[in-house]
């Protein structure tokens, strides 16, 4: 149970690394790697779907600085996948290096190694490529079982059974289902279906994809990446190279912020392949405009929603099919989709009666998307939560009283989840706290400001998950030190987000010292447990009961250690942090002391160290609420207010979990308001800079305010979910909810920009 | 070209290509607080001051800093310092990649502007992107240093 007498957890610490942060000292990759290292460029395709006939670099390699020009020709030919999953990865082994066949406009043609950037960027332009251009597979609902296809090599491989079939662009497909959806649908007093869309967005975070490789004292390849994933990157690089993992060492300095963009190897390779083919160190950092045109945005979704209920608003049936769009390669493409529909759907678990969910995932010749905050739950969401406001209008119901009636609840097992129970839900207390919080009833109805704007309110819920049940791995090591003090080694890594310091804070919490007598460590491949990586809402959840359990199995080496030096026997001994100690306190032994038993004539290494994995992945859950002012002249939409209350189970630090709420947020109003990916009518991207790809600034925000409603998750380090993710589930609906209210249209397509208003408004006007 | 620019206090002369930017020069001489976010004017991520003043290095040729006096967050880790603790305080420092530029321009602002109101700190800071922290913390910070300083 929630317990208050905790010393650091549940305590808003500041992040351990703060004022490094803050006062601008060298951290991240290109701050800390040298100079003098080769500068890497990639020349990319101009076009979206084309086969490089001839490519001579033979002027290029003369630039003066130039040491070396890589095609096609040299790479390996072994197809692998830059996803960063647990192998064997549910995502299509379908990349090389560098591949004869380019498949959307950016996509790889050649490697530039030069001694300066000068050279390189001179070299890129005399590069002379001949490409026979292809008829590019542009709109996602032509892919499937389009006579074009993306992949068509014979060496394209799927290592799991997700339904992916490259001779249809299909990069997985599926159902799943539970109960007689026919018969319930039958029998409904109302049967909604809409299709809503989403787009592809990009994570823009503020350090673009960089890494830096050399060859360290023993000849290995030392990789230097702002990564997620340190281990996965080690094993893709050993796919890709065709080397063994036991000559790659991969590690992560500080990390510019990631959303998952860093959850795929985007960019290790070709350093990587530099550095093995010179010898020499090298560096790649990605432009922003290669970071835009060249990345890992979100999939694209178009989610067509069935939803049967009664005339009271009893949701008794739910059926989901969401179309996915991949782009040129399948990166996270079998497992976001799965989330559309599982993180979605159970939202509604009070009533449910029936459910299905399908699927279909193609292949496009757009640049390939991958994980970003949220993995298909945000789109899923956007769906499903906008079809029940729809719902609500429709039957003249208060949106908040229509989830009240149909909610998850605690206790409730969710069908739609895997059959998962929920054991810590707290979304009930969220409602009615955020709904008290907004002054929803005051709030909800429109009101006309008499000065051509009006204010209107819109709401959503969302959920998440906490880690992937049964595939995650989280590790820690914790050491003693020889003044009492301990070294946490992780392989989890903190992109900002604060992990090192909420881990810290669990293993104060558990050695009963303080915060400031852990440092932490992270991430580096040759030092640190094996973790799959801060990705999936894991790290607090998961690595967090590994730090929980390295520290009891450090505790115990302390205990034997100790009653050893005080001549009893183990059991007879407690250890309170300071010291271990007979229970009625007449003997006892110092930490200190405790420490340095280990350094002489030792057989204990005085090193806990453990790993974990969960058979469940217990949600988080969120309620949403959006006051927008919308100008009925111009289409523009002012948020406000948007305020949430969000259940992480316990939050282990407050600050740093609202401050993750409200950053979601934020990236959740560009989406539904500015962000957008698009292509022309060739497939070239149009976004290549932040002057086109608009991301909000602090006047686009409006006034946030995020509370909190705990339950206790069994499965948690101390009753912990997640939060990472879900914070960005709940803005799309909930802000088109709000414009439906003003406008009265519902926007089902992302984003909903104030040209659309202004021209829909003028419409209605005219007619 | 032979140029001559004071960085945070010392005097430095140098050969610079004519299109070397300042931002690209002021990290070879080692200070790396100063961060490339966009190649646009768009983020802020670079802001430096010149006399005082605060500047995209981005956008600006080391050669226009000829004879002036550029400062990055290095030169004012003093000034920084206590205000800086506040947005700890709030977990808003986050990655921390955008911090310089935006603590840069705070500073700025506070010189500007010693007791802005909540709507003027946000339009001052409008060209500071940051993806990560929503800025509500940022602003929060702001607020609480202010009260802090004014009591
Ligand atoms: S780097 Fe973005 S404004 Fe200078
Ligand atoms: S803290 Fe990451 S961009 Fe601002």
């Amino acid at each position: 149970m929630e317990r208050k007498d905790y010393k650091s957890v549940g305590k808003a610490y500041r992040k351990k690394d703060s004022m490094q942060l803050l006062l601008g000292k060298p951290l991240y990759v290109d701050d800390i790697t040298p100079d003098h290292a080769l500068v890497v460029k990639i020349l990319r395709s101009p076009y979206a779907n084309a086969i490089i006939k001839n490519i001579n670099t033979s002027i290029a390699k003369k630039v003066p600085g130039v040491v070396d020009v890589y095609t096609w020709e040299d790479v390996p030919k072994k197809r692998f996948t830059i996803a960063g999953q647990t192998y064997p990865e549910p995502s299509p082994y379908d990349r090389l290096i560098l591949d004869q066949h380019v498949r959307f406009a950016g996509d790889a043609v050649a490697i530039i190694a030069a001694e300066d950037e000068k050279a390189a960027k001179k070299a890129l332009k005399l590069i002379k490529v001949e490409y026979e251009k292809l008829e590019p597979v542009l709109d996602f609902h032509t892919a499937k079982d389009n006579p074009i296809l993306v992949h068509p090599e014979e060496n394209w491989t799927a290592l799991c059974k997700v339904g992916a079939d490259a001779k249809r662009n299909l990069v997985a497909s599926g159902v799943d289902s539970h109960g007689d959806l026919d018969g319930v649908f039958k029998d409904c007093d109302i049967v909604l279906e809409r299709t809503y869309h989403t787009k592809a967005y990009q994570q823009a975070m503020m350090e673009t994809f960089r890494t830096y490789t050399e060859m360290d004292r023993y000849g290995r390849l030392h990789v230097i990446s702002s990564t997620q994933i340190v281990f996965h990157v080690r094993r893709i690089l050993s796919h890709a190279l065709d080397i063994p993992k036991s000559r790659i060492r991969v590690e992560k300095p500080r990390i510019g912020g990631g959303f998952g963009a860093k959850q795929t190897s985007v960019c290790e390779m070709y350093p990587a392949f530099v550095t093995l083919k010179t010898g020499r160190p090298a560096k790649l950092i990605y432009t922003r405009e290669e970071s835009q045109i060249a990345a890992s945005p979100r999939h694209e979704m178009e989610i067509t929603v069935k939803l049967g209920a009664n005339k009271d608003g009893t949701i008794r049936a739910i059926d989901l099919y969401t179309l996915s769009n991949s782009g040129a390669y399948g990166e996270h493409g079998p497992t976001t989709v799965g989330l559309s529909g599982h993180k979605s759907i159970p939202l509604y678990t009070g009533n449910l009666e029936a459910h299905r969910f399908s699927y279909d995932v193609v292949y496009t010749n757009h640049q390939a998307a991958g994980a970003y905050r949220g993995y298909g739950a945000t789109q899923g969401i956007f769906a499903l939560e906008s079809i029940v406001n729809e719902l609500a209008e429709q039957l003249g119901m208060d949106p908040t009283t229509i989830r009240e009636k149909n909610m998850v609840r605690e206790g409730m097992k969710m069908d739609a989840y895997y059959g998962e129970m929920a054991n810590a839900c707290a979304l009930d207390k969220c409602l009615e706290h955020c709904k008290k919080m907004f002054d929803w009833d005051k709030k909800y109805p429109v009101r006309n400001m008499g000065n051509g704007k009006v204010r209107s309110a819109g709401v959503a819920m969302a959920m998440q998950g906490s880690s992937i049940s049964n595939v995650d791995v989280g590790s820690a090591t914790i050491k003693l030190g020889e003044n009492g003090t301990y070294n946490l080694t992780i392989g989890a890594a903190d992109m900002g987000t604060g992990c090192d310091t909420v881990l810290a804070q669990m293993a104060a919490e558990c050695m009963d010292c303080s915060l400031d007598d852990v440092s932490v460590f992270g991430a580096d491949t040759d030092v640190s447990p094996y973790d799959s990586g801060s990705y999936a809402s894991s790290t607090t959840y998961l690595t967090g009961k590994a730090v929980e359990m390295a520290c009891d199995d450090l505790k115990k080496q302390i205990c034997t250690i100790g009653a050893e030096m005080i001549g009893c026997d183990v059991n007879d001994v407690i250890f309170n942090g300071k010291q271990v100690m007979t229970e009625d306190g007449k003997k006892s032994v110092s930490i200190t002391d405790i420490a340095y038993k280990t350094q002489a004539n030792s057989k204990y290494t005085g090193i806990g160290t453990a790993s974990h994995s969960s058979p469940v992945s217990p949600p988080p859950y969120m309620v949403g609420m959006v006051e927008i002012e919308l100008d009925l002249f111009t289409g523009k939409v002012d948020i406000i207010d948007y305020m949430a209350v969000v259940d992480c189970g316990i939050p282990i630090n407050p600050a740093l979990a609202r401050i993750q709420t409200e950053g979601g947020i934020v990236q959740g109003i560009g989406h539904t308001l500015m962000e957008n990916v698009t292509y022309d009518a060739n497939g070239k991207p149009m976004e290549s800079s932040f002057m086109q790809y608009k991301i909000p600034t602090r006047m686009d925000m409006g006034k946030l305010k995020v509370e909190f409603e705990n339950s206790y998750e069994p499965t948690g380090p101390f009753g912990a979910k997640s939060i990472g993710e879900i914070v960005i589930n709940t803005p799309g609906p909930a802000i088109a909810h709000a414009i439906y209210r003003a406008t009265g249209k519902w926007y089902r397509e992302l984003p909903i920009t104030p040209e659309q208003i202004a021209m829909d408004l003028m419409e209605k006007e005219s007619s | 070209m032979e140029i001559q620019i004071t960085l945070n206090g010392k005097i430095i002369k140098d050969h610079v290509e004519p299109d070397c930017l300042l931002i690209d020069w002021v990290r070879k001489h080692g200070c790396y607080s100063v961060k490339r976010g966009c190649e646009t004017s768009n983020c802020g991520l670079c802001t430096v001051f010149m006399d005082g003043k605060p500047v995209l290095s981005c956008s600006m040729l080391a050669a226009r800093a000829n004879g002036h006096n550029v400062q990055t967050l290095e030169g004012l880790q003093e000034e920084a310092k206590d205000f800086v603790a506040f947005i700890a305080d709030q977990g808003a420092d986050q990655c921390g990649f955008c911090n310089p530029g935006f603590v840069m321009n705070t500073i700025s602002l506070l010189r500007e502007n010693p007791n802005p109101t909540d709507d003027e700190i946000r339009a001052y800071l409008a060209g500071n992107l940051c993806r990560c922290s929503g800025y509500e913390g940022q602003l929060r910070g702001i607020r609480n240093y202010l009260n802090h300083k004014n009591k």
